[in-house]
């Protein structure tokens, strides 16, 4: 009795809906999307409420500082001392242009892991050639966004240098949270890039890992996104 | 195949899986084994801070009285309202997501079981680290919502704080990833044919609830890092002299603070939506304007932060604009409990204990949902703002509200938990004691506030008219304290001696009643398919929902539900021997969570100049963290 119930369950299990579709049990999901790529996007969803309390609180304080140095006028303590605007829009802008191009670097990542195995022409040109290797792309995004966090470490040392601290006023306690909790974003990014670098190198990352590259290329334009805003809000609107 | 045919392992006292003993509960990855981890670590704080509530209010039974000094008062104050949100009622609520999204739905686990694993012991770690300052005499003290500049090095130089600060940081990163987790699994892991509007309403507003985390806990996190931040490293968010705004708090913390009141009261309304229909043999009345009036609660929460701020001077446009906001929310949640009451109008209603919970949720919450309305409209506010008024409201709404609703969802899924059900003579004590205790605690704080006793104050003069009712709510407490022993005896004593239930011994007509008590460990031996939103009435009563629209699309189709199997209790074979591949266990989530908690636990030795120590611990537990997560996410699931 018992062991007859035991074999129906057992027929039964192997032919539930999820073998239907030719995946395993635990693959089964309701969209057919990844479990993966819902929680990063409910991930993002968040972080968006984080910085948008960042960038709010930045903005309600924005002038409200008591002493300076200012971001973007001059300002004259009680000894006489000029302080420059803080702001070096050129600079920041060069840093904002390699970020950009990084997201650009991530596109081709990705493209090139989906395009991994397939067939080369004999006459394709180098650009075509440089397109289907991943481990180029994935160093570029990580070269990229650490070049990023370098301008941004010379930016910040610069502002300590001429008299801009955490400490100082509202505009430096907003500004380095700000930019500094961006910056702790980007510098994931890049421990996760070189990560997959890492398994890239090791085991080879083919179209199945498609996904994983997918969700970190997700996270990665998200932060550029973010930078953008951040960029416009603090850097380019005075 | 021999194996197959094994002995049944129907009784077993640990029936979750094959694996017993400390270790298996230390690296369990099973959503049951965490859920009951989450329901006992909840209870000991509920216990916790039900102490704490005791001394506030033994020290208030009298004027005058000196049986704590102010600065514990402060403390006891601070840490029962911190206790009973974060360490109680939410992770109350976290057991049952555990415990039964997966069941509800159809699913053999959460979507990352580990990340699972994760969250819980982030809030285990973090609720240790936020209690136990108390037995120091060194706990927070600055009320539950720590309001900045109060908060600030200026005006809290001790550790107090810094406890509270770092704790909260804590728990929300436990709070966020098991949200990430319970919206990935409710969207992504249901049975075939549980669409959306087919789900049981406990996962209905549950899924409200995960999306109200995920949005309401980011202001918070960047509150607490300003005052991190202000507290360490000496930045200017908080200090008026630096002319920082003395309300950046107040309105980050309540733009949590508000949808948080959600967090904590819909997981209770989705359980007693559960309980309600069971217990009238009649399916949930409205159930589609049931799931639009969670969602517009959970939509609406996020807009209505500032009446708690009416009086600060927002002006009368802020104050318009959000008193309306505010009564507005009475629309949907009125439409709830109307349409409970309509579940019971002419049902066969059968009195069990979890029923009693259930409807005195519906009066109580009522009670304290017409006192909200009441200081929704900014002049009442005025005179009711930071008295025992408000103290009285809020009780009503989280203790008869919440706790009502938690108390009798646990009478009512003991039974799928352990097998076994609770004791009902014990429960019918532990109820009418915490029904008449309750009232007799909060109702009479109504007047005690409207004759001006003020809230957080450690001791009172007599003759102002508030003796008799600070005597009779320190009496009510007293009562809820005894009939909370009749349940910790009965919860405690039932799991080994209560009687023994079977797979579904309410008649309920939802998914995890389908299966074995307690479930084994993949849950369904077969995914089931789904076809109404009570699968299990379809099948074993369709006169009970014949004539009942209760899910458009199927509604000629009521007789394929028998693609439900309902087991037999005698039935229980391992994932082995059904070849369903189960994750494994880990403690790599634990020493993760060990890791992150090392990294926070270094800040406050900033304060008292040990900066060696405070570096030692942040970057070994950073490097805890890390290295955890590597080992984490580069080991196979399954």
């Amino acid at each position: 009795m018992a062991s007859h119930a035991a074999a129906a369950l057992h027929s039964a299990s192997g032919a539930d809906a999820g073998h239907q579709n030719g995946h395993e049990h635990h693959h089964y999901t309701t969209t057919g999307l990844d479990n993966r790529k819902i929680a990063i996007w409910a991930f993002l969803g968040s972080e968006c409420m984080l910085f948008a309390s960042l960038i709010s609180t930045y903005l309600i304080y924005k002038g409200k500082s008591i002493v300076g140095p200012y971001p973007t006028t001059e300002w004259v303590n009680e000894a006489g001392k000029v302080f420059k605007p803080i702001l070096d829009i050129p600079t920041t802008s060069a840093s904002t242009a390699v970020l950009l191009m990084s997201s650009f670097a991530m596109v081709l990542a990705l493209q090139a892991v989906q395009l991994k195995g397939k067939e080369i022409a004999a006459t394709a040109s180098w650009w075509e050639r440089i397109q289907r290797s991943s481990q180029f792309w994935l160093a570029a995004t990580a070269f990229l966004g650490a070049t990023f966090l370098g301008f941004q470490a010379y930016e910040f040392t610069s502002f300590v240098h001429e008299g801009l601290t955490l400490k100082t006023n509202l505009f430096g306690s907003t500004f380095f949270t700000l930019t500094g909790f961006h910056g702790a974003h980007v510098t994931v990014g890049v421990l996760w890039l070189m990560s997959l670098l890492w398994i890239d190198r090791t085991r080879g990352l083919g179209p199945k890992d498609e996904l994983v590259v997918d969700i970190c290329a997700l996270y990665w334009h998200f932060v550029d996104v973010v930078w953008i805003v951040i960029f416009t809000l603090v850097y380019l609107i005075s | 195949m021999a194996t197959i045919a094994a002995p049944t392992q129907a009784g077993k006292p640990d029936a979750y899986s094959n694996t017993t003993g400390i270790w298996s509960w230390i690296a369990t990855t099973d959503h049951k084994r965490i859920g009951t981890l989450y329901l006992w670590t909840a209870l000991f704080f509920f216990l916790v801070g039900g102490l704490e509530a005791v001394i506030i209010r033994t020290q208030l039974m009298r004027p005058n009285m000196g049986f704590v000094s102010a600065d514990t008062y402060n403390q006891l104050f601070t840490m029962h309202g911190t206790t009973m949100v974060f360490l109680a009622i939410m992770p109350l609520s976290a057991a049952f997501f555990n415990f039964l999204i997966p069941l509800q739905i159809g699913a053999r686990d959460v979507a990352f079981p580990r990340l699972n694993a994760f969250s819980y012991w982030v809030y285990l770690l973090g609720g240790i680290f936020l209690t136990v300052p108390i037995l120091f005499h060194v706990a927070p003290n600055g009320g539950w919502f720590g309001y900045a500049p109060l908060t600030s090095n200026q005006f809290s130089p001790g550790n107090n704080i810094d406890f509270w600060v770092i704790g909260l940081q804590v728990l929300g990163v436990s709070s966020l990833a098991a949200a990430f987790n319970f919206i990935t699994t409710i969207i992504n892991m249901r049975a075939p044919g549980m669409t959306l509007m087919r789900m049981p309403m406990f996962t209905w507003m549950s899924f409200v609830v995960q999306f109200l985390l995920i949005l309401a806990f980011p202001p918070i996190t960047v509150a607490l890092v300003f005052l991190i931040m202000d507290r360490f490293f000496g930045t200017t968010f908080y200090a008026i002299a630096a002319g920082a705004d003395p309300l950046l708090w107040q309105h980050l913390f309540w733009v949590f603070g508000h949808p948080e009141v959600y967090i904590l009261i819909l997981p209770a309304f989705g359980l007693v939506s559960e309980i309600l229909p069971t217990f009238s043999k009649k399916p949930l009345f409205g159930y589609n304007v049931m799931v639009y009036s969670g969602i517009m609660i959970g939509f609406l929460g996020f807009g209505v932060w500032a009446h708690h701020m009416f009086a600060v001077g927002m002006g009368a446009v802020a104050d318009t604009i959000f008193s309306m906001m505010t009564m507005l929310i009475a629309i949907p949640t009125g439409v709830k409990i109307f349409n409970w009451i309509a579940t019971m109008w002419a049902g066969e209603i059968r009195f069990t204990v979890a029923m009693k919970f259930a409807i005195a949720l519906i009066g109580m919450f009522t009670i304290g949902g017409i006192s909200g309305v009441m200081h929704s409209s900014p002049p009442a506010d005025l005179q009711q703002t930071d008295t025992y008024f408000i103290v009285a409201h809020f009780h009503y709404v989280l203790f008869g509200g919440s706790i009502m609703g938690i108390l009798g969802g646990i009478y009512f899924y003991f039974p799928k938990m352990t097998g076994r059900f609770m004791d009902e003579r014990l429960g019918n004590w532990h109820f009418w004691g915490t029904f008449v205790g309750m009232n007799l605690t909060f109702f009479p704080m109504h007047f005690s506030g409207l004759y001006g006793m003020p809230r957080r104050v450690y001791r009172y003069d007599a003759g102002q008219g508030w003796d008799l009712f600070n005597l009779m709510s320190t009496y009510g407490t007293y009562l809820i304290a005894v009939s909370t022993l009749f349940f910790v005896w009965n919860f405690v004593r039932s799991r080994t001696r209560g009687a023994v239930a079977g797979s579904d011994p309410w008649g309920a007509g939802t998914l995890e009643w389908s299966i074995p008590s307690p479930p084994p460990e993949y849950n369904f031996a077969q995914l089931p398919e789904v076809s109404s939103r009570y699968p299990l009435w379809d099948l074993k009563d369709p006169a009970k929902t014949a004539g009942i629209d209760h899910s458009h699309a199927d509604a000629m189709t009521i007789t394929d539900a028998h693609a439900v199997p309902v087991h037999e209790e005698t039935e229980r074979f391992t994932a082995k021997e059904l070849g369903i591949p189960m994750p494994l266990p880990t403690a790599k989530p634990l020493f993760t969570a060990v890791g992150l908690m090392t990294m926070f636990s270094g800040l406050p030795f900033l304060r008292n100049d040990m900066f060696a120590v405070a570096m030692t611990l942040t970057i070994g537990g950073a490097c805890m963290l890390i290295g955890g997560l590597y080992a984490w996410l580069t080991s196979p699931l399954e």
